[in-house]
């Protein structure tokens, strides 16, 4: 029998040692001097322990059209400000176009915007036409600076919903993924992340006249706003102080109507800002917008330099804390959408890891049974290799933090039975050898040999398929994938060196056998 | 203990007119159920949304469809999941609906009726139409890439007719196990297609152990006096394997049945599809993937004459 290398046997223990280490937290708690990367136990996914995950689309498009706009004021600003006279000034979703009057004008005028559109493309389709285009890398810019702030504020909001270990991150161009491990209100969930929270203080425009508004006639300036309850009204487009503002959003009691309230505590900005408008403004009104709709419109009594305010509303007590707890968080830059939900409640998360590890049980007791039927001591040396092999899965799964979806328990218990594929390609090869008259212990060494290379591609090939399977596949899926390649690896090293090692420790004495258990 | 006895040599390829014949059949089957019977497609494709919900109280449907009436989902499909306690919602996407605020309805709905403490929320799944889309579209493209990845890396290893003779006998499973799902409608998920492409690997597992035998047994043959013709190495590749071959499919079979019968409703199809395929995946790596490489032969290769006369040119 061929000599087998001292350093494989080192090798096998130093990794058996390793695995019963990294599987021990999955078991029992370990002490603390245990070493680290050996401690952390299996993550498992929200299939298994129950929880919220959702995908949400950032509307990205309103972003950069907001942008686009907002430079539009920049440039009316500017150009009255140089005195140039323009004939046309507008825009659409990536472009800002500009007809300007005098030819005289138009050396300083390029000059001009130039200067104001940074991160644009200029093109000067005529003598006195110029249209900027925002530039791919600009809006790329504008688009990402979206998502991180989307999530920054997610991740805000879902913190104040008291849960442990949310995940919250970039999926794709221009969606977020949440996830909300223990967590069961998918309802409520939604409600907090969905909503946008723009909250304007606008002023009322007083003077003007409501009804030739609602008849088309809407004064320079203006815009007909909406109460809940459809009231209409007319106020100032101008934002006085936006959910940028405030500090600090908490529910209240109303001391007029006793009715519930969000009490507001602006920044040092926002104070100053409302300092202003509630000195200039006496006796006048201002409306309180969120998502564009009137909340109230009180009429301002006195300069307030307190830096402070309170939305009321008909809200209930649920509303209003909802309400607090988006303000304090800020707002959206865009308006999302869920796109795609999978939630599970807790107690089919725990049914799910039962089944699971039951079909692991029955699947591995009946393996264990027909390969040591089928194949005698030889089949006891694979089933061995099995147990370990399942160990290793457990470790390695643990150690590198991969998690443990319902479809990666599947994949567990589709590796056992694939795992015992490589002995059984060794098993029937050193018995075809001993078939066509080799002594046994030469049929042990030339049925590894040969097998060896089966074994590779049969299982490169299967990795092949995981890898794809890893690249397409959204969140369970891809655990389905991690637990299979990393299975298809423990089990090429538990099915050829640990199996050899024990064949070459029960034979390494014999001179002469007449015939193996196999 | 043997099952199959060392020496057998049963003609597996002078059969395979008949296994090429009755794959054909079922191929055809398949794709004719697949093109018009259609997959009976989960909301992972068609988006929508599904609730999985547990009353403490068996529950008749039609009280269930009550509820849902004045929410608007009088239409949801509703069917029992495992247990008569345990039902699954499912409503498709509908214009003009917020359509992530539909689960919240339908759970509202249900506990007004029935009682909070009597519904117990198992499952919300929703799936965007976008999405639905993007999934059906990745999903077919893994199917693609996956038997792309495996033609190159069976034709670096082996040669080009091995490879689509592989690829062959996979596409061959695949369009099987689709068409089982058209023929009893059953759900086509997400999973199903990981299922898929775990039947993929699986297959080709079965077919390159075969393959590599042939491969062995080509260069013996090559060195005997009186050389056998591919044919028959190919039978004796076969033959010599058989064990092997049948061995594996039962042994992964037994882990399947168990993850079939224990796992669980959710893993239902998923584990079925993988029954389906690892038994088909059995038949094809034997009766399909060499007969298509033997028929190909000399179709991509050079014989020995021609590769002298490249040599010899100026």
């Amino acid at each position: 029998m061929q000599k087998y290398a001292p350093w494989k046997f080192w090798l096998i223990i130093t990794v058996l040692i390793g695995a019963v280490m990294g599987t021990a937290p999955n078991v029992i708690t370990v002490p603390s001097w245990w070493p680290a990367p050996f401690s952390q136990p299996l993550n498992l996914g929200l299939d298994l322990k129950g929880g919220i995950h959702l995908v949400v689309d950032v509307d990205i498009e309103k972003v950069i059209s907001q942008q686009v706009s907002d430079n539009i004021n920049m440039i009316r600003r500017s150009l009255r400000e140089e005195k140039i006279r323009y004939k046309k000034l507008d825009s659409n979703a990536t472009q800002v176009s500009v007809v300007i009057k005098k030819a005289a004008d138009v050396a300083k005028a390029k000059k001009l915007l130039h200067k104001l559109l940074v991160g644009y493309e200029m093109k000067q389709t005529d003598d006195q036409t110029f249209v900027f285009t925002i530039s791919e890398s600009e809006a790329k810019e504008i688009k990402s600076y979206a998502i991180e702030q989307t999530i920054e504020v997610i991740r805000r909001r879902v913190d104040a919903l008291g849960t442990t270990e949310p995940v919250i991150m970039r999926q794709g161009d221009r969606r977020v993924l949440v996830q909300i491990p223990g967590y069961e209100d998918s309802a409520h969930a939604k409600l907090i992340i969905g909503q946008t929270a723009q909250l304007d203080f606008k002023l009322v425009d007083e003077k003007g006249d409501l009804d030739a508004a609602m008849a088309g006639r809407v004064p320079p300036g203006d815009m007909i706003a909406y109460f809940a309850d459809g009231r209409p009204i007319l106020l100032k487009k101008r934002t006085e102080l936006s959910g940028k503002d405030v500090a600090m959003a908490r529910i209240t009691i109303d001391s007029q109507s006793n009715q519930p309230a969000v009490s507001l505590k602006f920044n040092n900005q926002g104070a100053r800002k409302f300092d202003r408008l509630t000195k200039e403004n006496v006796k006048k009104r201002f409306a309180i917008l969120l998502e564009g709709v009137v909340q109230s419109a009180p009429v301002i009594q006195e300069r307030i330099s307190g830096g402070t305010a309170q939305i009321t509303g008909s809200f209930t007590t649920e509303e209003a804390r909802n309400l607090a707890i988006v303000l304090r968080a800020g707002a959206l830059p865009a308006p999302i959408k869920v796109v795609e939900e999978r939630s599970i409640g807790p107690s089919l998360g725990q049914d799910s890891i039962d089944q699971g590890l039951n079909s692991i049980l029955y699947g591995f007791i009946a393996v264990l049974l027909f390969m040591l039927v089928y194949y005698r001591l030889f089949g006891l040396f694979a089933n061995i290799a099995l147990a370990f092999n399942i160990l290793l899965i457990a470790a390695a799964m643990s150690m590198i933090g991969a998690t443990l979806t319902l479809p990666g328990i599947a994949g567990i218990v589709l590796t056992i039975g694939m795992a015992v594929d490589a002995n059984v390609l060794i098993f029937e090869r050193i018995r075809e050898e001993i078939h066509n008259g080799k002594t046994p212990l030469a049929a042990i060494d030339s049925g590894y040999d040969k097998a060896f290379s089966t074994i590779m591609d049969a299982n490169i090939t299967t990795l092949i398929a995981a890898i794809v399977l890893f690249q397409f596949g959204s969140g369970p899926i891809k655990g389905f994938a991690v637990t299979l390649s990393v299975g298809i690896l423990a089990s090429m090293f538990t099915a050829i060196v640990v199996t050899r090692a024990i064949t070459y420790l029960a034979y390494r004495n014999k001179k002469k056998i007449e015939t193996l258990s196999i | 203990m043997q099952l199959i006895r060392p020496d057998i040599n049963i003609d597996f390829l002078g059969k395979r007119k008949i296994a090429l014949a009755l794959s054909a059949v079922v191929l055809l089957a398949s794709l004719m159920l697949i093109m018009f019977k259609g997959l009976n497609l989960g909301i992972d494709f068609t988006g929508g949304t599904l609730v999985e919900v547990r009353f403490h109280q068996q529950v008749k449907a039609a009280d269930i469809r009550q509820a849902l009436v004045p929410a608007g989902y009088g239409k949801a499909v509703i069917q029992e999941f495992g247990s008569p306690e345990e039902i699954l919602i499912r409503v498709q996407n509908q214009e003009g609906v917020e359509a992530s605020a539909i689960s919240t309805a339908i759970l509202d709905a249900l506990t007004d009726k029935f009682g909070a403490d009597q519904v117990e929320m198992r499952r919300v799944e929703f799936v965007g139409p976008q999405v639905g889309e993007e999934l059906k579209t990745a999903g077919m493209m893994a199917v693609f890439y996956t038997l792309i990845g495996i033609l190159i890396y069976v034709m670096v290893r082996f040669k080009l007719r091995f490879a689509l003779g592989a690829d062959a006998a996979l596409l061959h499973d695949i369009i099987i196990v689709v068409g089982v799902f058209s023929a009893l409608q059953l759900e086509f998920s997400l999973s199903v297609v990981a299922a898929l492409l775990t039947v993929l690997g699986y297959s080709l597992n079965d077919t390159i152990v075969v393959f590599d035998r042939i491969r062995e047994n080509f260069e013996t043959n090559k060195k005997k006096k009186n050389p056998l013709d591919e044919v028959e190495v190919c039978n004796q590749s076969i033959n010599q394997t058989l064990t092997r071959t049948l061995m594996t499919s039962l042994t992964t079979l037994l882990v399947v049945f168990s993850l079939y019968f224990f796992g669980g409703e959710v893993i239902h199809n998923f584990a079925f599809a993988l029954l389906v395929g690892i038994a088909v995946g059995t038949y094809s790596s034997i009766f399909i993937a060499s007969p298509i490489m033997l028929s190909l032969e000399g179709k991509f290769e050079m014989s020995e004459e021609e590769l002298k006369e490249l040599e010899n040119r100026p």
